[in-house]
């Protein structure tokens, strides 16, 4: 059918200007982050004279440095970790038959329903009491493992041929070392969802940081840029958006470099209901 | 060694963080609902005080009702944009991969960002305002006005998140078979017609899931009232979160924290079941 050419300029125009609407706001809080503070409130990219000044203020008044390499520390181990355990339980839950097994995995499905404002309060109590609150251990510990990154690891696991598995057996392969020689190599693309879905929650997360965190040295980088706006540290507004331009800086990097596995992964979570 | 016993033994890391991350959270959660406790000094068994004293809280339904504010706009809203977008991309253009990629930028970045953009775009001289009076409109008072706040902030939640659905939505249209409007079309359907008796019945599972993500969504919000608003003006943008947060680090009350975590932790599986039992529907391929 042929189909005149207008429809494709329309259509093309519209998704354009879409486009616009999602991305020119952090192109403007960029140029406005260089922008003198007389100028922010207008709509141009082009500061008339850029300058430091906001950067240099951000960095006098928040260890900002710190708390990037705080926000790298708990991502990444929390990252780690939830690959490490949940391969294994994954592995566990689709591969070795135990008598427990399908009540553990009812278990799981449930406590994927769990919402956090059940929990919230009672877990900060328990980091109370461990004596955890305002360390690393408080940021880290309760994200080792997931319950989501189990089941996609299950998932996942289920469609690998169990002849591999068998002759790894015979070979006299023990079971960690079919997981993490054989099923590991297999497996990238549940791993990449799981490590991309958990980096990103990780570094995001305002909410347990602000519980269980007061002091400064050891505040999250979103934490530390949060506190940074609301408190009267930033009566200027140019700070707080060069505030905001590093704290999005290292996940839009990451985001351009693997922008497909991370739409990928994240449209994924649709799995969940 | 059996291979029963490793199954357990590789289970081991998840049984241990849920009996100390889930099982006793909910467990000592029941038991916080029923005392008072400033942390510091002892708990005090106050029975049903926490719940008696829920029911007469004005501020625990104002941040009920300012949620369902937040529902009634953010979901409608997200599934129209989510939808119109996700039509316009599953046609046979070029460089979709590229809108895609710029519409999901806002859901990777940290709603921190969002928020302080958000912010100074709503302020009262910022540049929405500015664009509004462009176009010979007057000022919006965005973030000032009671009334205003809440629908600002589920409209900017909305540009955060709508990226997602619209690929949600793209891959739901993109499993439609196309026998089925090439039916409709011999029966003389119109487009209008094809879109509400095919695509909006075969796209159902996905905007279940809309529905239930966002309504989890709204009942979470927290830091974007806490930097933009501070729950305000007149508590017009206090979440339930941000209640919580308030009565456990504002004032430490840890059993009336937990009480308000409990109310809201069943009216969300109340909301969740009532969406699914009203809108889902078995999808017939």
């Amino acid at each position: 059918m042929y189909r005149p050419r207008w429809s494709h300029v329309l259509s093309y125009s519209v998704l354009l200007a879409g486009a616009l609407v999602f991305v020119y706001p952090f192109l403007w809080m960029v140029a406005a982050s260089f922008k003198p503070e007389a100028e922010i409130p207008s709509f141009g990219l082009v500061p008339s004279r850029p300058s430091l000044e906001s950067y240099r203020i951000v960095f006098d008044r928040v260890p900002i440095g710190r708390s990037f390499l705080n926000s790298l520390l708990v991502a990444l181990s929390v990252t780690a970790s939830v690959l490490v355990f949940g391969s294994m339980v994954g592995y566990g839950l689709s591969r070795l038959s135990f008598k427990a097994r399908g009540l553990l995995f009812g278990v799981l499905l449930f406590t994927m329903m769990v919402p956090f404002q059940l929990t919230l309060i009672p877990t900060y109590v328990l980091m109370v009491k461990f004596r955890w609150v305002d360390t690393y251990l408080a940021l880290i510990v309760p994200g080792t493992v997931s319950a989501f990154g189990i089941f996609l690891f299950r998932q996942f696991f289920m469609s690998i041929p169990q002849d591999l598995i068998d002759a790894a057996r015979i070979d006299g392969c023990g079971e960690l070392s079919i997981l993490f020689r054989i099923i590991w190599p297999l497996s990238k693309p549940a791993m990449v969802t799981v490590g991309i879905l958990t980096f990103m929650a990780s570094w995001n997360d305002v909410l347990w940081p602000m519980v269980v965190i007061r002091e400064p040295k050891l505040m999250t980088m979103p934490q530390a840029v949060a506190l940074f706006a609301v408190g009267g540290r930033a009566e200027l507004l140019g700070p707080k958006l060069a505030a905001a331009v590093l704290l999005a800086l290292p996940i839009i990097s990451a985001y351009i470099f693997f922008q497909r596995h991370f739409v990928e992964s994240m449209a994924r979570t649709g799995l969940k209901g | 060694m059996r291979r029963g016993t490793v199954g357990y033994l590789l289970c081991l890391p998840y049984i241990v963080h849920f009996l100390v991350f889930m099982a006793y959270p909910l467990g000592f959660s029941l038991v916080l609902v029923f005392h008072k406790w400033d942390i510091v000094s002892p708990m005090k068994w106050v029975g049903l005080a926490n719940f008696i004293r829920l029911a007469s809280d004005s501020l625990f339904f104002r941040a009920l009702y300012n949620t369902f504010i937040f529902l009634a706009i953010h979901i409608p809203l997200q599934i129209a944009v989510a939808l119109f977008f996700a039509e316009l991309l599953n046609r046979k253009l070029r460089l979709i991969g590229l809108f895609r990629a710029a519409y999901f930028v806002p859901v990777v970045v940290s709603g921190v960002v969002v928020t302080i953009l958000w912010q100074q775009l709503y302020a009262d001289t910022g540049v929405l305002n500015k664009l509004l009076a462009k176009l010979g409109l007057g000022r919006v008072p965005w973030l000032t006005s009671p009334s205003w706040a809440m629908p600002s902030i589920a409209i900017m939640a909305t540009w955060k998140n709508v990226g997602l659905y619209i690929v949600m939505f793209l891959a739901g249209l993109q499993g439609i078979p196309r026998e089925l409007y090439e039916a409709a079309e011999l029966d003389g359907a119109s487009k209008l017609q094809q879109f509400f008796h095919i695509t909006l019945p075969m796209l159902n599972p996905v905007v279940v899931l809309v529905l239930v993500l966002s309504t989890i969504g709204g009942f979470s919000l927290f830091i974007e009232p806490y930097i933009m608003t501070g729950g305000g003006p007149l508590n017009s943008t206090l979440s339930a979160v941000l209640y919580i947060y308030k009565q456990a680090f504002y004032f430490y009350r840890m059993g009336y924290a937990a009480t308000l975590g409990f109310a809201f932790a069943l009216i969300i599986f109340l909301v969740v079941a009532l969406q699914r039992r009203f809108v889902e529907r078995e999808v017939y391929v």
